[in-house]
């Protein structure tokens, strides 16, 4: 008994990692799951610092999904002591906010940081704790569908009601919908077992489909793009990864841009001496378009030429 | 592993302590494997952080978690013991049902405390950092909550909670309601729980539906590591052992996090499958002792 407790300790104190002194920066990230979008943001951070030539170290951390392991990283990052943080996603987000204090925070691919109570507001953060936002623009986006559909009265949209970001964007949609006079028929999904489902349970209710950035949805998207064939259901996405794997179009931001923007912000804090308390949460202003041709013709629609024109990237 | 990390894991494994020893009174006590609490966990964490914003005062804030953790592992009970449903099923209804709920409660599937009065505030004024004083608190929760099991399994009542989990059977034979003591039972163990979940929320900063999510993984794995490594022998050993367990569970994550050998590095993926073996070494080094004896 008390030998194996012994030779636990021994085999923990062999493995302490000797924390190397690096005349560079120290950045430390806590990444919630490996996605491709949050990956992608993470390589665009790194990528800033790799292209500009400055001398910074990264400690990935990543949680796995599992809310308790973020709290544990958060601990792990504070041994660290790195000269900044980075934060992918809500949930890692809040716990290094709530655990680690005087060290600038940067919380990336977190759609509504004053919702989830990162910043004061968008404009002044005033603590430790600022960041870029992935909220998308979902009035150009349903711009966009309208340009397909022009007097479309009716819109579905399919996400999972316990994903805090897919909870925002559609309350956002909603809002944009009621202005331009659509009704929005929502279907909501716990898992993705439940998307092929929820996909029929839109047909007949809605003209058109929109998804958001919703992880379970996306992750499970070719049920739908099955559904949408099958009824002619036009169908549209929020990311460009959607429309290779067949939907119709989607207006867009790169999350790779995202985490370029936020190594940008990394990089003022870090070596121009910038205060993060002063530093306004930023977003992508920049999309681009992409366009599905052969998804277009499955699903029955016919791609307008004002759409065409302006596509950065059109798939045949 | 730096003492930040190490003082984490004490955090985690005494914060999810209260849940593992739900888990143990459900698993061992009444031999009733019961995944409510991947339901009744977030259900208490959004209690308590609705209460909070609310402006009720967060101790307070954790007995309204109990109370709605414990009608949660009621609902269990009733439907196992009352219309004879699996206890494996039951619990699952239960729990799914919770998903629900506890959007509904919240309002939205993500609420923050961040920049609210928690707990943890109240110890934050004796002078200690903040990573030393999460894990003392935690750990005094664990304290009070043993002892007042320990009394409590040495009632009347608790006595019967005991036997029907020996032999139902018996205890039915000497005129003894065991549906009772199961709804009872089960329905503290869903207390204990949510009052996790709150402790949990308030010390990470927000209440997420999605948190729960392996909660009964984590649960087990504490207890049985905290048989195997600290023993069983008295209910108040084995329920020691049990919150031991958890703190060993948390160690073993904190150390695959950190894990470093040479110029081999780990990928972040890699943390799953090094927990995993951490765990299994656990369990199997006591039987490969013995052999060796042998």
């Amino acid at each position: 008994m008390k030998r194996i407790i012994l030779s636990l300790v021994v085999t923990m104190l062999c493995l302490v990692p000797v924390m190397a002194s690096a005349a560079g920066k120290v950045i430390s990230v806590s990444q919630f799951v490996e996605h491709p979008a949050l990956d992608a943001v993470l390589k665009g951070t790194q990528d800033y610092f790799r292209d500009n030539k400055l001398d910074v170290t990264f400690n990935v951390h990543n949680a796995q999904a599992n809310m308790a392991t973020t709290v544990q990283i958060a601990a792990q990052i504070m041994g660290e002591q790195p000269d900044l943080v980075i934060a992918i996603a809500t949930p890692s987000a809040q716990a290094c906010a709530q655990k680690i204090h005087g060290t600038p925070i940067l919380a990336t691919a977190v759609t509504d940081h004053v919702g989830a109570g990162l910043v004061k507001s968008m404009e002044h953060p005033g603590g430790n704790v600022s960041g870029t936002s992935d909220m998308l623009p979902v009035a150009r986006q349903l711009d966009l569908i309208r340009e397909f559909h022009p007097g479309i009265k009716t819109l579905g949209v399919i996400y999972n009601s316990g994903e805090a970001n897919s909870v925002t964007l559609v309350k956002l949609l909603k809002a944009a919908c009621d202005a331009a006079g659509i009704k929005l028929e929502e279907a909501t999904v716990l898992n993705s077992a439940g998307i092929y489902q929820a996909a029929k349970s839109l047909v007949g209710r809605a003209e058109a489909i929109f998804l958001p950035t919703d992880n379970t949805v996306i992750s499970a998207l070719e049920s739908v793009v099955k559904v949408c064939r099958q009824n002619k259901l036009p169908l549209y996405a929020a990311d460009n990864d959607s429309v290779e794997r067949g939907t119709i179009a989607a207006l867009a931001f790169d999350y790779y841009k995202l985490g370029y923007q936020t190594g940008a912000m990394a990089k003022r804090i870090l070596f121009d001496g910038a205060d993060v308390s002063t530093m306004p949460v930023e977003s992508l202003q920049e999309l681009s378009l992409h366009v599905n041709l052969k998804a277009a013709e499955a699903m029955g629609v016919t791609v307008p030429e004002s759409v065409l024109s302006r596509a950065e990237k059109v798939i045949k | 592993m730096t003492w930040y990390a190490f003082y984490g894991a004490l955090e985690q494994g005494f914060v999810y302590g209260l849940l593992v020893l739900g888990v143990y009174l459900t698993f061992r006590v009444l031999d009733f494997p019961d995944l409510t609490v991947d339901g009744s966990l977030p259900l208490g964490a959004a209690v308590s952080s609705v209460a909070i914003t609310a402006g009720i005062n967060p101790y307070l804030s954790l007995l309204m978690a109990m109370g709605a953790g414990f009608l949660a592992g009621m609902v269990t009970g009733i439907l196992n013991t009352k219309f004879k449903i699996l206890h494996l099923l039951a619990s699952i209804l239960t729990m799914i049902a919770l998903y629900s709920i506890n959007i509904r409660i919240m309002g939205k599937p993500n609420l923050t405390l961040l920049g609210t009065d928690t707990v943890l505030d109240s110890v934050s004024n004796l002078g200690l950092p903040p990573h030393m004083s999460a894990p003392l608190l935690f750990a005094c929760f664990c304290a009070v909550a043993v002892v007042a099991l320990v009394w409590f399994l040495h009632t009347e009542l608790g006595l019967t909670l005991l036997a029907t989990g020996d032999n139902a059977q018996m205890i039915t034979a000497q005129g003894v309601n065991t549906h009772t003591v199961i709804i009872f039972g089960v329905g503290l163990s869903n207390a204990l729980a949510a009052l996790s979940g709150a402790l949990v929320a308030q010390n990470q900063g927000a209440a997420d539906v999605n948190m729960g999510v392996g909660t009964i993984v984590a649960g087990l794995a504490s207890v049985i590591v905290g048989e195997t490594l600290f023993g069983c022998r008295s209910v108040a050993r084995a329920m020691i052992a049990a919150i031991l367990g958890s703190v060993a569970y948390r160690l073993a994550i904190a150390l695959a996090l950190g894990l470093k050998l040479g110029s081999f590095s780990f990928t972040p993926s890699d943390l799953n499958l090094i927990t995993a073996i951490l765990v299994i070494a656990a369990l199997v080094s006591p039987q490969l002792k013995s052999r060796f004896r042998k």
